[in-house]
């Protein structure tokens, strides 16, 4: 019981709020809803009974959407609304629709043909972490350094590229300094 | 939480009755918290702090309540009204949801000549989550949000300044947090608060901090870097910023950030006394005594450090961050795999 309430609560809650992170022409609206939506997806996997994922969702969601606002910040004044450039809104519906249309069947055709069956399922008595550790290093073992592998990779890449010129500064025109230096040595001499 | 259910003695009720001790202790506490500040960073400057409301100045947190709760709640008038509404309560809601899952006292049974009660058996915690620790620096790290939001939508540079600063500082020590954290996991094999403090239950020498001392000097600053102790109080840096992301906020929407901020505090005391210093013990008759000293010492220390030490920048808090903590702590993990390994 309890269960069924808080499942169709929170599904209400997320789709309404990804509706207003698509629906939105503000920026704050549209980044806080994702950022509440995703916070909200870990209550599914609490009532799932999968604590470690749902807190693993709750973190990860929580620093990458920070890092998302940072580039809002960025590129938009967050106080205004912002004017979409639709060149053509029948594509863009068409495409989006047809796009959730095959995630949607895709995602569906499974539950419809047969009952999903855990491949994995959880062990009495062992943690949540504990399982999917089990997992990840034995099943999923390659995968998962392949994926380890990429984000150095991206890592090393993003350090290469912004750390090419650290050591001067972009906004500072050093030749104003010079400048200064100059003046006030020759004040000193005219002294 | 799910994990309630499991526990067959824990009720709805009782549940119920402990959220709201925990809001309504928490919210006095952090009022006294100001106080006990302002107190303590005047004796350390030689001064006597506030003197006039009350003896000794004690009265001081009623006049500020009441200075909080009848001044003008103003709304800029650029700003995106709603955001700026919601952006302290998420402040002041997660700081209380992440005091939910962390154990402050032994399970006790209530003695029998209390009426109504008696006899009833109390676990420790709210909610006791098996993945109790993650939970509560997941809940922390969402608490950033409200000074994030707050700035972004007060249509005020100071207050943009103030948002762009939360994001800088919560990519920075986000990271320290939970790799300095995953050595002490890793030696007690679990992510519950419960488990962290049974392993300690040896006396002094078995405390996690003569294992991982470089786990408990890395935490204690990332934790600073959490709740914008001085340091690392770049969010609202008086002297550089005006207020950055509370500029312009007033009343009780301003106090709602700074109760959220020193109930982030306590969690934080209770954090690193539960898990590098022993905790509260079980077995003893006062537990419930040493591990409030332990809470409170970190509380002081807080303080102590705000009065010792001249703000960082926020280029020098990256620096810190990425450049010294991060590896100290990646240094450290491979050190106690190897340690738990031979």
């Amino acid at each position: 019981m309890y269960e069924i309430v808080a499942f169709y609560l929170f599904s209400a809650l997320t789709i309404g709020l990804f509706l207003v992170t698509v629906m939105s022409k503000n920026i704050l609206y549209s980044m806080t809803s994702l950022a509440s939506g995703m916070v909200l997806i870990s209550g599914f996997f609490f009532i799932l009974g999968a604590d470690f994922l749902g807190v693993v969702q709750l973190i990860v969601y929580v620093g990458a959407i920070m890092a998302l606002y940072s580039f809002a910040m960025m590129f938009f004044d967050a106080t205004r609304d912002i004017k979409e450039k639709n060149t053509n809104n029948t594509l863009v519906f068409l495409l989006g629709g047809l796009t959730a249309l095959v995630l949607v069947l895709m995602f569906a055709a499974p539950i419809y043909s047969e009952n999903i069956q855990a491949l994995y399922p959880m062990h009495e008595g062992v943690g949540n972490a504990q399982d999917v550790g089990i997992v990840l290093f034995t099943k999923y073992l390659v995968p998962f350094e392949v994926a380890a592998l990429m984000l150095l990779v991206a890592m090393i890449a993003g350090i290469i590229l912004a750390g090419k010129k650290m050591d001067e500064s972009l906004t500072e025109d050093m030749s104003a300094d010079d400048e200064i230096v100059r003046e006030t040595e020759i004040e000193k001499d005219d002294k | 939480m799910e994990a309630v259910n499991i526990l067959p003695e824990v009720t709805w009720v009782g549940v119920l009755i402990k959220a709201i001790l925990i809001l309504a202790i928490i919210s006095a506490l952090a009022g006294f918290g100001t106080f006990v500040e302002r107190k303590v960073l005047a004796f350390m400057q030689r001064r006597l702090g506030p003197m006039h409301v009350g003896p000794y100045g004690l009265l001081q947190i009623a006049a500020d309540g009441i200075k909080l709760f009848t001044k003008e709640d103003i709304i800029p008038q650029n700003a995106n009204k709603l955001i700026f509404m919601i952006a302290p309560i998420i402040t002041a809601a997660t700081a209380f949801i992440a005091l939910s899952a962390v154990p402050v006292f032994p399970d006790f049974t209530i003695p029998e000549f209390v009426p109504l009660l008696g006899g009833v058996f109390v676990p420790s915690i709210a909610s006791d989550l098996n993945i109790g620790i993650l939970f509560v620096l997941g809940m922390m790290a969402a608490g950033l949000y409200g000074p994030l939001l707050a700035g972004m939508s007060q249509a005020n540079k100071w207050g943009i300044i103030g948002a762009a600063r939360t994001a800088v500082q919560f990519l920075s020590y986000e990271v320290v947090t939970g790799l300095s954290i995953l050595a002490p996991i890793m030696l007690v094999g679990s992510l519950s608060f419960v488990d962290f403090n049974d392993y300690q239950q040896d006396g002094v020498m078995s405390w996690m901090i003569w294992q991982q001392p470089v786990a408990f000097v890395l935490f204690l600053i990332a934790g600073f870097a959490e709740t914008n102790r001085t340091p690392f109080d770049l969010l609202e840096h008086e002297a550089e910023v005006v207020s950055g992301y509370a500029t312009e906020y007033s009343g009780m929407r301003w106090g709602m950030f700074f109760i959220g901020e020193y109930a982030n505090m306590i969690t934080v005391s209770i954090i690193a006394a539960i898990v590098f210093l022993g905790g509260y013990d079980a077995a003893s008759a006062f537990g419930w005594l040493f591990i409030m000293l332990k809470i409170a010492f970190f509380f002081f220390l807080m303080l102590w450090v705000r009065a010792s030490w001249p703000h960082i920048r926020p280029d020098q808090l990256m620096w810190l961050c990425w450049k010294v903590l991060m590896p100290l702590a990646v240094i450290n993990i491979l050190v106690t795999a190897i340690v738990m390994m031979v």
